[in-house]
């Protein structure tokens, strides 16, 4: 099962990336799990150095942007092949 | 110089909007402009549109800037440089690069882990809120563009001196020891952001911001106008005119715990201004607003000890109050 987890520490901006990567998983049909990640030293360690993030399966795929539902399903897509 | 004040009267100063908006309420309002409260309607319905339309193409234009200067490319070229160029080029990358607030601390813990000095990367922090492109030009446009370059330059000066100081008193112990350690970036090629992305970015920007500010600009601008119509001169002068000692002191630390826009506080400062209060008293107000809050302060406090952070406060806090009183003395050179 895919886990896919959003690195911010609360601010509107990472809430939204939540709920666009929802859509994505839900549009989709993946068998995925998203969480959130708000602990400050766990984002750190990730080493990025704007949030939101996004990290799938423990890989950074993105950082310091919010990402539209389309391009979520498109990182999701690639990382499933 | 005929053009360029001809480009200041109708984008900056907006006179077109300003005799709009008079028209509006005066003829088709049929509305008595020698009452202060329908003058006090002519402000808010000018400086409201005049500020949304600036902060809209504003913000576009600069976070489309700004999306060529990451902090991924800011941290590789502070890198390699020491002393005082990094903290100078530490202050002004600072300006360029975007960042939100929300990102001040995995910035603050990406520079240091990757061993940029303590000093360079507070100037980086403390010059990004304070002098940053949008708010020079929206000074501009509200007072004029001595006092916008005027107000850089300070801004500039005051984190590469901030920066410079913190540096001398080798405090590094005063970071929490998770943000020493050491992690890399993300093993991926940093995003290619075609010209797509970048107008996506800019556009969500205007998005964002405006949604977090409008509240404060109409506060802001409300607040103008009610200074400049309704409250009487008399007051305003007792508590922060210029000959008042204690004016910029007070501007400054009424602004310190306030969480404000600078879009919204720059009406107020205007209004201020035309009041008879002093110019370094407003920019003082302005700045602390800006440069220090309370969120921020409470963000900080987890990575920074508080002694460190005390001393960060105490730093900026004197700048900026320095700042207003040297502009209070010599501002009227640039009017």
């Amino acid at each position: 099962m895919m886990i896919i987890k959003i690195l911010g520490t609360g601010c509107p901006n990472c809430l939204k990336f939540e709920a666009n990567a929802k859509q994505a998983v839900k549009e989709l049909g993946l068998k995925a799990v998203v969480a959130k990640e708000t602990d400050l030293a766990k984002i750190s360690a990730y080493g990025i150095m704007r949030t939101p993030g996004l990290v799938i399966d423990e890989k950074v795929v993105s950082y310091g942007r919010v990402l539209m539902v389309e391009d979520i399903k498109a990182l999701l897509t690639k990382q499933a092949a | 110089m005929q053009i360029f004040s001809w480009l200041n009267d109708v984008f900056l100063k907006m006179n077109w909007l300003h005799d709009g908006t008079g028209f509006f309420v005066v003829d088709v309002l049929k509305l008595d402009p020698s009452n202060p409260f329908v003058a006090s309607l002519h402000y808010f319905l000018y400086d409201t549109l005049k500020i949304f339309i600036l902060l809209s193409t504003l913000i576009f234009t600069v976070s489309y800037i700004q999306s060529y200067f990451s902090p991924e490319r800011t941290r590789k070229i502070l890198g390699h440089y020491k002393g005082l160029g990094a903290n100078t080029l530490g202050a002004l990358l600072g300006t360029l690069t975007p960042f939100c607030s929300c990102s001040s601390i995995p910035l603050f813990i990406g520079f240091t882990s990757a061993g940029l000095p303590l000093g360079v990367t507070f100037s980086f922090l403390i010059s990004s809120p304070l002098v940053d492109l949008a708010s020079v030009i929206l000074l501009a446009s509200v007072f004029n563009w001595k006092i916008a370059l005027a107000y850089v330059f300070v801004g500039l000066i005051l984190a590469i001196f901030s920066g410079t100081v913190i540096s001398k008193l080798h405090m590094e112990d005063q970071v929490e020891s998770f943000v020493y350690r050491k992690s890399e970036l993300p093993d991926m090629e940093e995003e290619q952001l075609t010209r797509r992305n970048r107008v996506d970015i800019s556009i969500l920007a205007v998005k964002d911001i405006i949604q977090k500010v409008w509240i404060y600009i109409l506060v802001g601008v409300s607040i103008g106008a009610l200074i400049h119509n309704v409250i009487p001169e008399s007051l305003i002068t007792a508590l922060l005119g210029q000959d008042k000692w204690y004016s910029v002191p007070l501007a400054t630390l009424v602004g310190i715990p306030m969480y404000a826009d600078i879009f919204g506080t720059l009406p107020v400062a205007e209004a201020l201004v035309s009041k008879g209060v002093g110019i370094g008293t407003a920019l003082s107000f302005m700045m602390a607003v800006t440069a220090l809050s309370l969120p921020s302060i409470i963000l900080l406090k987890k990575v920074v000890k508080t002694k460190l952070l005390m001393v960060f406060v105490g730093i900026v806090t004197s700048g900026i109050m320095l700042i207003g009183l040297l502009f209070n003395a010599f501002g009227y050179l640039l009017f």
